[in-house]
């Protein structure tokens, strides 16, 4: 008889995945310049060595705690909910975070790896200005010296976000190559590592990017599904039905979804930035529309022509405008275990303005696709029904993007 | 025997070494790619190396970076990369040509129609920057069955165990990366990439080509003392972003800057002969 989907999720054991060379399916893996092997290797050693290190995860949980202000609240968004008239929708608040969103958590686990790994100087690659932001924070905090690569184009939508890295002490390299935005940050973030492999921490800020990238990043930010999986079953006695995030790389969705990948009741829904619609081919939704390939070092679902060559994307969020995607996202995708889906921009902005207005959060433009898929989704799944939403970062640093969107000069 | 084999064989017994250029695939524009091979070949090229360009290329330093954009704003892709190789190959059955470039247009136009295609077109070897032997998987197979040979790179940081991975996977010759950096990088210590290729020399009979930073004659002399090819790029690659518009002046420059190399390589060959 045939398995149905179910049982074969059921049969997939996560924690197996990546395999030792980083392997989740036929993604992910180590595809980059042979220079770089040898560093990754070392890192790979060093993470492992670190992973379940008590002394090390204390060091983490204690800044997660002191520092980060973690656990972040698990809120049950009331009025909106109602207005819907669907499920109940509760916010992870990632906003409420130190600097702002998610990225911290990862940006601190990062540095805190290079310090016990001897390296002085950290580079970051940054879309929306968050990532970047989050190392020059945690760089600070540590000493070190700080380096951000940021597309040009990027840091004309993204100013006050430029200001605080410098604030902090951190160098804004802008990235005038290629399409100007996070793609060849990243990659001329990977050719300063090239180059100064000996001294240079390479602190990604999402779930992509050559082993052991996704899994270390992964584990860093699984702290947020790990507290809200607590919470919920603290506040509702109950796992959600599900939960929603939004994906560019994929790194606060996977840090939400992998703690319930075991669960299999929980509906898992990535929600990609759909652009002026994915008909329009202007959008930055690789695992909606895109095809697999090798970018940044792994195999995943990427946005490419008929030949191979990687094209423009569209977002109205600086931090979803990314061509690739985390590898662990392509295999769930490609089993079953989530399902991925996109809205516009417009879209985004209405569930910006919902939260905002019947909530008082003003949650990022990224996180706004999460949110206009989210009230979608409530409706589904309709009364008694419990959905999480991982409410990523917060919407300050987008103020000018609204503003200029909706002709209003400030 | 592959092409490649059969130059290093001929360079041998000639006391010489090996001197290849690069250039980009449809830099500064496709209809000048092939003139630009025969012209380096006329210089002195004994292996010529095309880049296919790629729009991602994280290899890479500014100069590469800009020949990439300059042939993809002409619509350069791996279709037309073979065409032009076909062309050369109707005034040119001997000088072995190498592509370089990066996974993804491979990755999507398929493993072995790639690899048939290439051969058909009469290509020798096959370099992608990012891919490790490690994750050549069917790619292995799909070249050796096409008789394409397949080139790695070796870094300054790649360890002895890898080295042997590496040579093991390696037919043709191995690509020694002189320098930690990008290409187009200018900090070059003769004396460290000399006892690095004197290892792999302990390692395996292919023959060593050192590239990445030599920008000038005399620099190509000094390295071809150590190794058995000299790989020139960004340095004749900026001669053609110096003279974007004057197709003319472009074929004299390259080539011209590749036969000086060429006669202070053979100059310094017959000093020690």
């Amino acid at each position: 008889m045939a398995k149905t989907t179910e049982d074969m999720q059921q049969a997939v054991d996560y924690s197996k995945f990546p395999d030792s060379e980083g392997h989740f399916g036929v993604y992910g893996g180590r595809f980059v310049p042979e220079t770089l092997m040898a560093p990754l290797a070392e890192l790979s050693e060093a993470y492992l060595r670190y992973r379940n290190d008590p002394d090390f995860l204390r060091e983490f949980d204690t800044d997660a705690s002191q520092f980060v202000g973690r656990p972040s609240p698990l809120y049950y968004a009331e009025r909106w909910s109602e207005k819907i008239g669907g499920a109940r929708i509760y916010l992870k608040r990632e906003d409420l975070n130190h600097t702002g969103a998610h990225k911290i958590n990862n940006a601190l686990g990062q540095a805190l790896l290079a310090k016990r790994m001897g390296k002085k100087r950290v580079i970051a690659e940054t879309g929306a200005g968050q990532h970047g932001v989050a190392s020059a924070t945690v760089a600070a905090r540590l000493g070190m010296e700080c380096v951000v690569y940021m597309g040009a184009d990027d840091i004309q939508r993204q100013s006050p976000n430029v200001f605080r890295m410098r604030l902090l002490g951190a160098e804004v390299v802008p990235v005038t190559s290629g399409t100007r935005t996070l793609k060849d940050a990243l990659n001329e973030a990977m050719r300063d590592w090239v180059t100064n492999v000996d001294d240079t921490f390479y602190i990604i800020g999402t779930v992509a990017g050559p082993h052991p990238y996704p899994l270390m990043v992964r584990d860093f930010q699984t702290i947020i599904g790990r507290e809200a999986r607590e919470q919920i079953l603290e506040q509702e006695g109950r796992l959600p039905d599900a939960l929603v995030a939004c994906v560019g790389g994929g790194s606060n969705a996977i840090g939400l979804f992998h703690p319930f990948l075991n669960d299999a009741s929980v509906q898992l829904h990535g929600v990609e930035a759909g652009g002026y619609g994915i008909d329009s081919g202007k959008h930055a939704a690789p695992l909606c529309a895109g095809k697999p390939g090798v970018l940044h070092g792994n195999r995943t679902y990427l946005m490419e022509d008929d030949w191979g060559q990687i094209i423009g994307t569209h977002s109205i969020s600086a931090g979803l405008d990314y061509p690739g995607v985390g590898p662990e996202h392509s295999w769930l995708k490609d089993i079953k275990r989530a399902v991925y889906t996109s809205v516009t921009d417009d879209e985004a902005m209405q569930g910006f303005h919902a939260v905002t207005r019947t909530e008082g959060i003003i949650p990022a433009l990224e996180t706004s696709h999460a949110l206009a898929h989210a009230e979608k989704l409530a409706r589904e799944i309709g009364p008694g029904g419990i959905i999480i939403v991982n409410l990523s970062g917060r919407g300050d640093k987008d103020l000018q993007t609204v503003a200029n969107v909706e002709g209003i000069t400030l | 025997m592959s092409r490649i084999q059969a130059r290093f064989d001929a360079l041998k017994s000639a006391g010489r070494r090996a001197l290849v250029p690069f250039i980009t695939a449809g830099d500064p524009n496709p209809g000048l790619t092939v003139q630009l091979m025969h012209g380096l070949v006329e210089a002195g090229a004994d292996i010529v190396e095309l880049g296919v360009p790629f729009s991602d290329p994280i290899g890479d330093g500014p100069v590469i970076q800009l020949a990439c954009e300059r042939a993809l704003k002409h619509g350069t892709s791996l279709g037309d990369v073979l065409a032009m190789v076909r062309e050369f190959r109707q005034r040119n059955r001997d000088t072995p040509v190498v592509l370089m470039g990066y996974m993804n247009p491979i990755e999507v136009m398929g493993y072995r129609r790639f690899c048939e295609a290439a051969a058909e077109a009469g290509v020798d070897g096959v370099l992608t920057v990012d891919m490790p032997p490690e994750e050549m998987g069917e790619l292995s197979e799909c070249l050796a069955d096409a008789g394409l040979d397949p080139i790695f790179l070796v870094a300054p940081t790649t360890t002895e165990q890898r080295m042997q991975v590496i040579c093991d996977h390696a037919r043709g010759f191995i690509y020694y990366v002189s320098l930690k950096g990008v290409t187009g990088s200018d900090t070059l210590d003769v004396a460290a990439v000399a006892e690095r290729v004197g290892r792999l020399h302990r390692m395996t009979g292919l023959p060593v080509g050192v590239g990445f930073g030599i920008s000038t004659a005399d620099k190509a002399a000094q390295m071809s003392q150590a190794a058995d090819a000299v790989v020139v790029g960004s340095a004749l690659v900026r001669q053609i972003q110096d003279n974007v518009g004057d197709d003319a002046v472009i074929v004299e420059n390259v080539t011209g800057l590749l036969a000086s190399m060429r006669s202070a390589m053979d100059a310094d060959a017959a000093a020690t002969a």
